[in-house]
Order: structure tokens, then C-alpha cells, then sequence
């Protein structure tokens, strides 16, 4: 009997972990179960928020040097004065404007030959036969590693840095194309046959346009590959350009630039991954719902 | 229009640690003028096979296919097909799917548009024709199908189970506007389907195929289409002593040969 008189506290205060796994009750609607779902907008502003919070709280309580981690306000100070005063003679738009100018023209340059390269390597085996080892040789190699040939082969000018970047976007896009010839169903090719489709048409009508979600993703991943080659490609006998402003600002240990820089780079590859979500949801608004 | 198959086999090769599978054997099958021949069996008995031979998909191990006299060799818009599903283009709308072909054919925008408004008013989709395919029901999609595949003015309209994914309600109303549909274009179908009431309903002639090998063991004529088309509801026409006795007996025959083949 005393059992029964006892609260049964233990169902109260369960574990954290029980609570993260446990069955929910379902809401008005939601669907039951879809893994995942529910809005992050709020969320990821606290995110972002309370990391502020943390780096001004950090620094301003001096618990860092810093040379080491400098005040957020250091760092939109140093964007002032670079924005009007300009690093090592060049303005910060200048800088923006060569590196942005790189790594386009090189993510351009990778779409136009690395689409219809894809697309034929998806229709043709004698294409894929050819492409396929060279493509998928190069693909693991870190840019930094093929960088001096580069710079061997084509010298310091512009060429060897926008073609380490090309090299990196190339890949990712053209295997992109690939793996988008496979989208259309054989359903959809079949009917286009039986219509009196050549096999041109069928490419042009039926699988070009089924590749397309997937070209558009794999252009996403290519374009971030380009970013994060940037910095490499303008490590040697470059005179501007966010990646070299970066580089040379950290030799002479000028932290709040090189933050800067990061935070510049990161905020031209996010505006411009939304501008290709745009896109996406213009495009290709079927993706995924047939 | 006649659609000639004379012992036709379909032998997929051995691979991979498989036999090589005899899906056809001795198909004989004539299709003329207006009929609507019905493939109907269990999975695997080859009906599917069978119409991607006569759409031009397969060529046939031994034996000859013939339309019209000539030997088909390859797919053609004289023999549109409709899918069960998955073959609309979701980024076309609705009026672009159903002119498609024409598209194909390189015919002008403006002619096409009036061609495909006429199929697209025959299957009663006239407040959609602008909208994206992929926001219309099933019911709705497998009418664009339908309506494409007629613009195409194919000699024979072959359809792969084409109501096989619609809810029960629905796919009564499609079996109706098929048959009306057929009645007013006077094309010759040749339709495949697992449902014995919808084979009976909408053919005139029913063939039930056997699988391993895959073959055509019975042949039926049917008058229910022609009674449905004359004026008589379609459930009357399904609750007919006479089509009731003929559905047990096709069962019958179909679950006989499933057992034999096993």
C-alpha cells in the first residue's frame, strides 16, 4: 500500500535522453512522424545571437588577447577603415570585386564545359569511357597539391589561378550532369519514343530538363568548392584579392583582417547560394513532387 | 488498320547467374479496325512484354510483328503509349504535356494549341489546361495522359495499365470516358490490365495470358462495352448474370493457370 501513496516521480523526471526519443503527441496541422520537421528561422537567429553574445562577452571581459580573438566591434572597425583607407593600395571593393571575378569566371567557365560534358558522359559510354578515369583521378587531390604544377605550367599570371579554381568546380558539376541524365524515368522516355521522338528530342526535351535539379545542386556544391579554393589559388604572386588579403594579413598577425576577410568571403558564398536557391524554386518548381 | 503478331517469342538472355527467360512464346494476335483487345493475367505472364514489343520497345526473339503489312522495328507515333504513371513531364502544364508530340512533329504553336484543346476538352480538362501537372490528382494526370497519347493520332492506342494507380471510385469514371472516348475516335486499343471486371467491362475481345512461358492459354469476345456504349449504365452492365457468369469463369481459368505453371 505504500507504493500506491508514493508520487510516482519517476515518470516526472525522465532523462534527457528519454525526453529527445520519446513518442510526441501530434499537432493540428503536422504530419505524424515526418523526421525533422518544424521551423528553424528563430532558432537560427539565437544561433547566431548568442555566438555574438559569446565573442563580445569573451573579449570585452579580456579573458583572451586580442591578437588572438579580437573584439567583434575590432573587426567592423578594421571594415571601415580597409573599406576607405583600402589594404596594401588596393579598396576592399577592388579586392571583392578580383576575387569575385575569379572564382565566377572560373565556376562559369566550369559550367559551360563541365554541363555538356556531364550530360554526354551520362548519354554515351564512349564519352564516359574516355572521361571517367581522368575526371575521377584529379577529383581527390587537394588543389594545394597541384597548385605549383599550375603555377609551373602556366606561370603566375591570372591563368594558373583560375584554372586551380576551375579544376575544383569542374569536377563536382560535371559528375552533377552526370547522375542527372539518370532522373527522367523510363516511363517518360518511352512516351517520347512512342510519340515519334528522335533521340535527339528525347535528349533535348525529356532528359535535359529531368537533369535539371540536379545540375542546379551540383552548380550549388560547385560553387562552394570554388570559395574554398580561392585562398590557394591566391597564395603566390597574387597582388589582390580577398583570399590574398587574407594570406598576408595573417603573416603580419593582423587578426581583426583576416576575420574580416573570412566573414566577407562567407557572406558573398551565402548571398549567392540563396540567389541560386531562388533559381531553384523558379526553375525547377516540380523538383521532387512527380 | 491491322496489327499482325505471328508466333512471336521474346527470349531475354541468360545474366548473372540467371537462365535466360522465355517472357514470350507463340504469341498470336490480331488487332483490326476498331477493336479493343484486352491482355489480362498475373504478373509476370508477359503483358507487359507484349506491348512494349508492339510499341516498339523489344524486338522480338523469332516470329514477326506487322502494322499495316510493314515490320515494326522501332517505336513511332502511329502506336502512342499511356503509362501507369511517371511518364507527364512535370515542367510542362497541362496544354504543353498534351501538345507535346505535335511539338515532337514540329508543328506550329498556334495549330498545335488548337489540336491539343480539342483532346483536352474531349477528356474534360478544359479549367486546367494552364496548370503545372504535378498539383493535379492521379485521375487528373492519367486524363492528360490519355489526351497526349490521342494527339499523336496513333493507328493504335496502347495503354499499360493505365488506370492501376487510381482509387476505385475514380478508375470506374476513367473506364467510362475510355470507352467513350474509343467510341468517338474510333481507334483500335490494346489495353492491359489485372482487374478481370475492368478487362470484361471495357474490351472486345479479352485475351488471358499464362505466364512461364509467357503465352496467350484463352481468348474471349465481349458485347459489354458495345451494351454500355447503346445506353445501358455501366453498373447495370456489371451486375449482369451474364458478365457475373463470364468473370467466375475467366477467374477460373486464370487461377487454373497459375497453378499449372507452378
Amino acid at each position: 500500500m505504500t507504493d500506491q501513496a508514493r508520487p510516482p516521480r519517476r515518470k516526472q523526471q525522465a532523462g534527457f535522453f528519454t525526453r529527445l526519443t520519446r513518442s510526441r503527441p501530434t499537432k493540428p496541422g503536422e504530419i505524424y512522424g515526418v523526421p525533422g520537421q518544424g521551423d528553424t528561422l528563430w532558432l537560427s537567429v539565437a544561433s547566431i545571437l548568442s555566438f555574438l553574445f559569446v565573442w563580445w562577452l569573451v573579449t570585452a571581459m579580456g579573458w583572451v588577447k586580442p591578437l588572438f580573438v579580437p573584439s567583434p566591434g575590432a573587426i567592423v572597425g578594421k571594415f571601415v577603415d580597409i573599406w576607405q583607407n583600402g589594404f596594401t593600395n588596393t579598396s576592399l571593393l577592388d579586392h571583392t570585386m578580383i576575387s569575385t571575378a575569379r572564382v565566377f569566371g572560373a565556376f562559369l567557365l566550369a559550367c559551360v564545359v563541365g554541363i555538356p560534358l556531364g550530360l554526354a558522359m551520362g548519354m554515351s559510354p564512349v564519352m564516359r569511357g574516355i572521361f571517367d578515369p581522368p575526371i575521377e583521378f584529379y577529383r581527390p587531390i587537394p588543389p594545394l597539391a597541384y597548385l605549383p604544377l599550375m603555377i609551373i605550367w602556366f606561370g603566375i599570371g591570372e591563368t594558373s589561378k583560375v584554372l586551380l579554381i576551375f579544376l575544383s568546380v569542374f569536377a563536382p558539376v560535371t559528375l552533377g550532369a552526370r547522375s542527372g541524365v539518370k532522373s527522367a524515368a523510363i516511363e517518360q522516355i518511352h512516351a517520347a519514343y512512342s510519340f515519334g521522338a528522335s533521340r535527339w528530342q528525347v535528349m533535348r526535351y525529356v532528359i535535359l530538363p529531368s537533369a535539371l535539379p540536379e545540375i542546379l545542386t551540383a552548380m550549388r556544391i560547385g560553387i562552394g568548392f570554388g570559395w574554398t579554393t580561392l585562398v590557394a589559388a591566391e597564395m603566390v604572386a597574387a597582388t589582390a584579392g580577398l583570399g590574398y588579403m587574407v594570406l598576408s594579413a595573417s603573416q603580419f598577425l593582423q587578426t581583426p583582417t583576416v576575420i574580416m576577410g573570412i566573414i566577407v568571403i562567407a557572406v558573398i558564398a551565402f548571398v549567392f547560394d540563396l540567389f541560386m536557391r531562388f533559381i531553384e524554386r523558379k526553375a525547377v518548381p516540380w523538383k521532387g513532387r512527380m | 488498320m491491322a496489327l499482325n503478331l505471328r508466333n512471336v517469342s521474346v527470349v531475354f538472355p541468360a545474366a548473372e547467374g540467371r537462365s535466360s527467360v522465355e517472357a514470350l512464346s507463340g504469341i498470336d494476335l490480331d488487332i483490326e479496325g476498331e477493336d479493343f483487345v484486352v491482355a489480362l493475367g498475373a504478373s509476370g505472364c508477359g503483358k507487359s512484354t507484349l506491348l512494349n514489343l508492339i510499341a516498339g520497345f523489344l524486338a522480338p526473339s523469332s516470329g514477326e510483328l506487322q502494322l499495316d503489312g510493314e515490320i515494326v522495328t522501332g517505336p513511332g507515333a502511329d502506336r502512342s503509349v499511356v503509362f501507369q504513371k511517371h511518364a507527364l513531364l512535370p515542367w510542362l502544364n497541362v496544354i504543353d504535356n498534351v501538345a507535346f508530340p505535335l511539338k515532337l512533329q514540329g508543328v506550329g504553336r498556334a495549330k498545335r494549341n488548337e489540336t491539343a484543346n480539342e483532346y483536352i476538352k474531349l477528356l474534360g480538362l478544359d479549367d486546367f489546361a494552364e496548370a503545372p501537372v504535378y498539383q493535379l490528382s492521379g485521375g487528373m494526370q492519367q486524363r492528360v495522359g490519355i489526351a497526349r497519347a490521342l494527339t499523336c493520332d496513333p493507328r493504335i492506342l496502347l495503354m499499360d495499365e493505365p488506370l492501376g494507380a487510381l482509387d476505385a471510385l475514380t478508375r470506374e469514371k476513367a473506364q467510362e470516358l475510355i470507352l467513350h472516348i474509343w467510341d468517338s475516335t474510333h481507334k483500335s486499343v490494346f489495353f492491359i490490365t489485372h482487374s478481370v471486371e475492368e478487362a470484361l467491362f471495357m474490351g472486345t475481345r479479352l485475351v488471358v495470358m499464362s505466364p512461364r512461358p509467357g503465352r496467350i492459354s484463352h481468348s474471349f469476345d465481349l458485347p459489354f462495352s458495345r451494351q454500355f456504349l447503346s445506353g445501358t449504365p455501366a453498373r447495370h452492365v456489371k451486375a449482369s448474370k451474364e458478365f457475373i457468369d463470364l468473370r467466375e469463369e475467366v477467374l477460373e481459368v486464370v487461377f487454373a493457370d497459375e497453378e499449372a505453371s507452378v
